[in-house]
């Protein structure tokens, strides 16, 4: 696979604070790529540096082999969208849109060529001649997109470009981002705190922690296979056991539950632990059960599904098992 | 509530009604009646004040204010912008340091100020002594009672004027809108071009507006700095409200040049409105 950006043993440092220790990456072409982390990682930093709008204090930025490590952000062939889309105000829709290509000195006959096509497959026909203040948050936010991607770029990037949107309209977008990627071909970076957004979008996906790459892996790998605490921790709802000096996860789906209430029954022989039930919480199709442990401070998270026999119910003993295969052991 | 919400504006409304809008009224009456050999009032409704107006001598002198204040204004923007764009790009710390260095000279009394100008460039003044001194000239340069001292003396007092509402646009805007531009292949000149210039027009326009009107109206800076050649129409105005003893003639070209500012303040808005599309943008 062909790499289009290559970051080698970039550093960023903010007044001799470290934000970004030495790291490296390298971006596929084509590929959808999520950095992921909390807030403060240092992901927003790494795709600036990428945009050129941060410059590295040591290390180097390729992009399609080029060095661009000392490139201004108008020389880049990347574009951006904005986490909180950064759109002119004093420029309707079309001219919004049409900025990058004027900027590069595009002849007027194939601007409108490639504003009409970009219009076309945002859905922003009616729209074209609006200011952006007349515009939802949605379709600011399909402008934002059209005026990047209008300029056909190698590399387009995405600094948490959802975040504004409502949970409804986010999980459209979502699906209408990953379409276009895939129907564009270009490379995706996209910036995320949120992991289901990760998980639905991504080809590969890279968590970010205190500068740190964690992982870098597909939206399975990381899932089933955290390699960190901090990744089987983040990622999901995840229960964490430690045996001796081993510590191990498993997941709250894989978490077996076996009823305590007929007395005198003997014990199945992959029940593990005893506890009680502490909290149920009813999520639609399935309850959450918080489990308090016997002998242990661990609260435990369990799903039941919904059947026909009712949840647990809080202070019900209950016994918890697993499989052997279904622990991922993290150090 | 509401109530209270309105009744606090009366104190300001009152003061305004009292000292601004009913001494604008009498001016008005003053400006269609007639006086008497020695100046006093007579109660008798006529035009002949603004007829009057339209000799040449005072249309010359209104044009040349209006040459004057409107060149105050282009000079002061030009070095009002840079100045505004300096500053609000500086630390906050350093903001602080020349926002206040842009309004200490208020600290001092204006006539104070204007005697100073003269000062420096009157025959013996610094600028002639230095100049002469160095042996770039021989004689004593005429800097002072011209027309360009006067604009210097206005640019000089008006300029703040100009910085602070510019300053406040720029500072205003969204930084991100600019590496939007970069983004997009904007270089730092065109990113200013199509974007902080038509973002911070609503203060370019706020400061002109600031900066032209009291130049039309002001006459100390042109009595100080430009001798007896220069007069403005504000020099005129002010004779005949007390050399001349004319109250009502003066009282009408008041009015007059209060309609042109009015005027030029409503098409220079227009003209920014249809810039705009909607006006200023929150």
């Amino acid at each position: 696979m062909k790499s289009m950006i290559q970051l080698v043993d970039i550093e960023k440092h903010f007044s001799d604070h470290s934000v970004i220790p030495p790291l490296n990456l390298t971006i596929h072409e084509g590929e959808f790529l999520t950095i992921l982390g909390p807030s403060g990682c240092g992901k927003t930093t790494l795709l600036r540096m990428i945009a050129g709008f941060e410059k590295p204090t040591k290390g180097d930025i390729f992009l399609d082999q080029k060095r661009v490590t000392d490139s201004a952000p108008y020389q880049r062939d990347v574009n951006m969208v904005f986490q909180h889309y950064a759109l002119f105000p004093h420029m309707t829709v079309e001219e919004n849109i049409s900025f990058g290509l004027q900027m590069k000195k595009v002849s007027a006959q194939e601007q409108m060529r490639r504003i009409e096509e970009v219009i076309a497959l945002t859905r922003l026909s009616e729209l074209k001649k609006r200011k952006p203040s007349q515009l939802s948050g949605g379709q600011q936010q399909r402008v934002a997109i059209a005026r990047a991607i209008v300029n056909n770029p190698k590399v387009l990037l995405l600094d948490e470009p959802l975040g504004a949107l409502d949970l409804q309209l986010r999980k459209d977008l979502q699906i209408e981002l990953k379409h276009l990627q895939k129907k564009l071909g270009i490379t995706f970076v996209y910036v995320t705190h949120d992991q289901e957004e990760a998980m639905a979008m991504s080809d590969r996906i890279v968590v970010m922690n205190q500068g740190k790459i964690e992982q870098l892996g597909t939206p399975y790998e990381i899932y089933h296979h955290p390699k960190s605490l901090f990744v089987a921790t983040f990622i999901g709802e995840n229960n964490i056991f430690s045996q001796g000096d081993q510590i191990f996860s498993v997941r709250p789906e894989k978490i077996i539950l076996f009823p305590l209430n007929q007395s005198g029954a003997a014990a199945p022989t992959q029940e593990k632990k005893r506890g009680w039930v502490e909290d149920v919480v009813f999520l639609g199709n399935m309850y959450k059960l918080f489990i308090k442990l016997e002998n242990e401070p661990t609260v435990l998270i369990a799903y039941q599904q919904v059947n026909g026999k009712g949840p647990y119910k809080e202070g019900e003993p209950i016994g918890v098992g697993w499989l052997k295969e279904d622990e991922v052991i993290l150090n | 509530m509401k109530k209270r919400g309105t009744l606090i504006i009366w104190p300001a409304l009152l003061w305004l009604i009292l000292f601004f809008l009913v001494p604008c009224f009498i001016v008005l009456l003053y400006s269609v009646l007639k006086k008497d050999t020695y100046g006093r009032i007579i109660y008798s409704f006529n035009l002949d004040n603004y007829a009057r107006f339209f000799d040449p001598l005072y249309l010359n002198i209104l044009w040349q204010t209006l040459v004057i204040a409107l060149l105050t204004t282009i000079f002061c923007l030009l070095l009002g912008y840079p100045l505004a764009y300096t500053i609000s790009r500086a630390s906050r710390k350093w903001q602080n340091i020349m926002l206040l260095l842009v309004m200490v000279p208020f600290w001092i009394n204006f006539l104070v100020r204007s005697y100073a100008w003269v000062v420096i460039l009157r025959s013996q003044g610094l600028v002639n002594t230095l100049l002469m001194k160095v042996g770039l000239i021989e004689e004593p340069l005429k800097l002072l009672y011209t027309p360009e001292a006067v604009m210097i003396g206005m640019i000089y007092a008006l300029l703040p004027f100009m910085v602070l509402p510019i300053y406040v646009s720029i500072e205003k805007m969204d930084r991100r809108m600019l590496e939007a531009a970069y983004d997009l292949g904007a270089t730092p000149f065109k990113a200013f071009w199509n974007i902080t210039l038509p973002q911070t027009l609503p203060g370019i326009v706020a400061g002109s507006i600031l900066v032209f009107v009291p130049s039309i109206g002001m006459f100390v800076v042109s009595d100080i700095m430009g001798g007896a050649k220069t007069a403005l129409i504000g020099n005129v105005i002010e004779n005949q409200f007390r050399t001349a003893q004319d109250f009502p003639f003066g009282s009408a070209l008041s009015i007059i040049v209060i309609l042109f500012s009015l005027i030029l303040i409503y098409i220079y808005t227009r003209a920014l409105k249809v810039q705009d599309g909607k006006g200023g943008n929150r």
